[in-house]
């Protein structure tokens, strides 16, 4: 069974699976991370949302074969250790605004919502309403009042 | 957010009512034996202990030393407890579920306030099924704060007061000379002791009854003020566990192909050696909801599924369309019985059809199951274990004692979760299998296979003279909503005390939707009555959706009372003022009215509506702004992406009696509005000869970030109420009849069927076979 090798929040991993794996699976199953939650396994909900050298991304729509060793992927685990602190701006702006209610989405949205900051900061300007209206994470629970409040905080507090 | 006149709002505490009779504050709590503190109260005892205690003897006289020796070993059958542990905090085990609404959080804050304890230091956590607990552990109808408020507040004060005991033995003082604060108990004179230090010392060799004081609301600290939710942090750190994060050794994913058609069973899989040659497959287990298969990965599950070869039996909807079902249940219509009114008086009608509703959440079905010859462990997310448990004793052939029943705490339920199907179907694959097993339900299988808000339809009919309303009726019909889950068992065993208020004789749906309906305007003669015809009775996997009854009922009485208003010439806020008998209705919808500016000019294909609902001992008032001008209906997000009217404005104001948690309402209210909206705009199923054809969120359109409002007021309305309200539905009802009312007067169309894009798919229904789509692999060309 071919070696996969890749960065894991930080850290080289090495697993022993088929390239067809998709990485979602590869992390939940195999190594334990389980903060990308499955929601439908298509790239539809986004449950999954992680980070792949900086971007976002959905692992349920990659196969673990596709990565490179020098990849670097980082979960919701791993967040606070890109900026070396206990805890990443957003994650501090969701508690602010105690966005969680079943909290099944939220890694996800986290996720999703520091790669939609670097990505307008990327183009030179600011979150707009319309990025906020773009986003695809399904909350079933509804917070998304509260998702876009923690959002314009998160990205004053990641300057 | 507003709730500051809370503060004020509450009443001064009764007196005492003297030695005769226990006063109106006081109760019975137990301390229990043991090497550290103990106490307990009878989670039966939602009621002032007046009504709990009839006749007011002295507590000996209910209860003696004999009694008590008795039964030392189980004083009742219905006792929670909480335990002061020796390192200061206090733990307690809420025999409910929590889903994501907040009990954790609220079962908190009122044992810190008994206990004068901060919340860090209280450890709540979910009590697994407790059979002895018989119906008194169901999640559902909005109860949980209802139903626990006394009880735990009783269990709190008693371990205070034991503590306060403890210490004034230890400081040779009295207690009314001590004072807690945060864990700690002070003299005043240098003597302080935290609970932790006082647990051995207050704790009994024997169970002893005790008279219990509560303090006076005017005396809370922690109740009514806002708290954030105490698992936050781990809910955006990822360490928040739900059932598929759980390691249970040998426990591998599991998944199962299921039939095409709605409830289809397996007869035969025609490849079975081929599926058990896969990469990372164990077994494979024909089952009666389909073809299980065990893997090493959820990934290689999702594989071995689509290479089954499976024959099926037809399912049990087959050959049913949307069309069919609704012909059929419009056949079925109760008819209205007019009354006797006037001959000049004039009609008033409606008719409307609201479509099948899937109520799964986010994290889909899943539970983890260890089956052995001689004993079962359940972990999942349950809401009425004590079923689950019953059931899958049943399923698996062992008695009730050899199953336990771990509750988890859920991503999500709206009602899905109050049957205990996915852990039922996961002991019959572990005992099939001889594995733990670790089952999840693909998406797909959700809205195909599990449980629907049924189709149904809401006619009413009002007759108006001289600007009155002289009768209103209203009829809804609808397919069997399954109530078999405890909800219906509990209205069995009350079957006494319903009886005079005539539901006697009423079957499990029409009792609920007797129970949870109220129409509280002066319309004269108001009769609304359900009918669930038989023939649907096995055909839909169906259930209580979060509101059960009333988003539908209410969307169809508001738009009809907006026909009536606009008959006798009057504004919709105006009219419901005058008719509206209930001052708490009032106040709300008064509050919402000058909150959103209610009769503001608005740009043609735009327009207000209004609506209220009372139900769950509370009230709530909705006022939106929605936007049905083409450029919006029309935007275009890209695939997989539904658009049409955007809801821009919402107002709500909830009257939920006593608050626990105003940040908790607030959650509770924004979350319910964005239900209602996807109930009346978008969120719905189709059936096609015996198959449903959403098969993911691509397909089943509940609100998304494009359609939330721009502009959400929550008003919590000051109350004088000493007992909570519910607050997890408040907001569903109103919110869908709001945006029903504002979509008429902004399109001047008024629909038939809901939700209002029901009629036009938008989308390419997922295969039927294989049961599952294939997983993506362009994700790295999709970074953003």
């Amino acid at each position: 069974m071919p070696k996969q090798t890749f960065i894991l929040n930080g850290k080289p991993v090495t697993v022993n699976v088929n390239d067809d794996v998709r990485v979602l699976w590869v992390l939940r199953d195999l190594l334990g991370v389980t903060g990308p939650k499955y929601g439908c396994g298509i790239n539809v909900c986004k449950a999954c949302t992680s980070h792949i050298n900086g971007k976002a991304f959905n692992p349920c729509a990659v196969r673990v074969g596709d990565l490179k060793p020098q990849d670097r992927l980082t979960t919701i685990e791993g967040l606070n250790e890109t900026v070396g602190k206990d805890l990443h701006p957003m994650q501090k702006a969701w508690l602010d605004q105690d966005v969680s209610q079943c909290g099944y989405c939220q890694p996800g949205q986290i996720m999703a919502a520091v790669a939609l900051v670097k990505k307008v900061r990327r183009e030179g300007r600011e979150i707009r309403d319309s990025d906020l209206d773009n986003i695809r994470n399904i909350c079933r629970c509804g917070t998304y009042f509260r998702i876009r409040e923690a959002i314009e905080q998160g990205a004053r507090d990641m300057r | 957010m507003t709730f500051s006149s809370l503060d004020n709002a509450h009443s001064t505490p009764e007196p005492n009512e003297g030695a005769a009779g226990l006063g109106r504050r006081s109760f019975l709590g137990y301390v229990m034996a043991g090497s550290t503190l103990v106490v307990a109260a009878d989670l039966s005892m939602a009621k002032p202990a007046r009504a709990a205690v009839p006749s007011g003897p002295q507590i000996p006289e209910l209860y003696d030393l004999e009694d008590l020796q008795t039964d030392a070993a189980a004083p009742t059958s219905q006792l929670i407890t909480v335990t002061i542990n020796r390192d200061g905090t206090a733990s307690f085990a809420l025999p409910r579920a929590e889903v994501g609404q907040g009990i954790l959080t609220s079962t908190a804050m009122i044992l810190a306030e008994e206990l004068d304890l901060p919340m860090s230091k209280v450890k709540v956590t979910l009590a697994p099924a407790r059979p002895e607990l018989l119906l008194n552990q169901l999640t559902g109808g909005s109860n949980t704060t209802f139903s626990t408020y006394t009880p735990i507040r009783v269990a709190g004060a008693l371990a205070r007061q034991r503590l306060l005991e403890a210490a004034a033995i230890l400081f040779g003082t009295t207690t009314n000379r001590l004072t807690t604060t945060g864990g700690v108990i002070s003299d005043g004179l240098g003597n302080n002791a935290t609970y932790g230090d006082l647990a051995s010392d207050a704790a009994s060799q024997v169970v002893e009854a005790v008279e219990v004081f509560l303090r006076p609301p005017s005396d809370f600290k922690v109740i009514g003020k806002p708290k954030n939710r105490t698992d936050a942090r781990d809910a955006v750190t990822g360490k928040k566990k739900f059932t598929t994060d759980l390691d249970v050794p040998g426990a591998l994913p599991t998944m199962v192909c299921r039939a095409p058609e709605h409830m289809g069973t397996p007869k035969r899989l025609k490849n079975r050696a081929r599926v058990l040659k896969m990469d990372g497959v164990t077994h494979v287990a024909v089952v009666p909801t389909g073809v299980a298969v065990r893997a090493r990965t959820f990934g290689q599950c999702i594989d071995a599924i689509r290479e089954m070869d499976v024959e099926w039996n037809p399912g049990t909807a087959s050959g049913e369309s949307d069309s069919t079902v609704l012909a059929k249940l419009r056949g079925q219509e109760l008819p209205m019985v007019v009354p006797n009114v006037p001959i000049l008086a004039e009609t008033v009608e409606a008719d409307f059809a609201f479509a099948f509703r899937s109520s799964a959440s986010l994290e889909p079905y899943a539970a983890i199951a260890d089956v052995r010859e001689d004993r079962a462990t359940i972990w999942a997310g349950l809401k009425v274990p004590i079923l689950a448990q019953q059931r899958v004793a049943e399923a698996v052939g062992l008695s009730q004692d050899q199953v336990t029943v771990n509750v988890i705490t859920s991503g999500g339920s709206f009602g899905h979760k109050l049957f205990g199907d996915h852990a039922i179907e996961a002991a019959t694959i572990s005992q099939a299998m001889k594995k733990p097993v670790k089952l999840m339900w693909h998406r797909i299988d959700e809205p195909r296979q599990g449980r629907l808000h049924p189709m149904c339809t809401s006619r009413v009919r009002a007759t108006v003279l001289n600007g009155q309303v002289l009768s209103f009726e209203q009829r809804n019909t609808s397919v069997t909503t399954d109530f078999s889950h405890g909800l219906g068992e509990m209205i069995t065993s009350q079957a006494d005390e319903l009886d005079p208020i005539g539901l006697g004789g009423l079957g499990f749906a029409e009792s609920i939707f007797s129970l949870t309906q109220e129409l509280p305007y002066n319309f004269g003669v108001v009769t609304q009555l359900l009918n669930e015809p038989l023939e649907f009775e096995d055909t839909f996997s169906t259930g209580s959706m979060r509101n059960i009854y009333s988003p539908d009922v209410c969307t169809a009485a508001e738009l009809t009372i907006d026909k009536i208003a606009k008959k006798v010439g009057k504004d919709p806020l105006e009219f419901r003022l005058e008719f509206l008998k209930n001052e708490r209705v009032k106040a709300a919808l008064r509050k919402v009215a000058k909150e959103g500016n209610w009769g503001r000019k608005m740009p043609k294909g735009t327009a207000q509506g209004i609506a209220i609902h009372k139900e769950y001992k509370g009230a709530t008032a909705v006022l939106v702004e929605i936007d049905c001008r083409p450029q919006t209906v029309n935007r275009d997000l890209g695939k997989e992406t539904v658009t049409g009217p955007r809801v821009t404005k919402v107002v709500i104001a909830v009257d939920a009696g006593l608050v626990i948690n105003p940040r908790g309402v607030e959650a509770q209210m924004q979350g319910g509005v964005m239900d209602g909206i996807a109930l009346t705009l978008t969120s719905s199923c189709h059936l096609r000869d015996g198959k449903f054809l959403e098969g993911s969120w691509d397909n089943y359109f509940y609100t998304r970030q494009w359609n939330v409002p721009k502009d959400l007021e929550v008003h919590i309305m000051p109350s004088d109420s000493e007992t909570p309200g519910g607050i997890g539905e408040a907001a569903v009802g109103s919110t869908a009849a709001a945006v029903a009312c504002a979509y008429v007067r902004a399109t001047g169309e008024t629909p038939k069927y809901f939700p209002v894009n029901h009629g036009q798919i938008s989308f390419k229904p997922k295969s039927y076979v294989p049961s599952v789509p294939p997983s993506p692999t362009n994700g790295l060309k999709l970074t953003r």
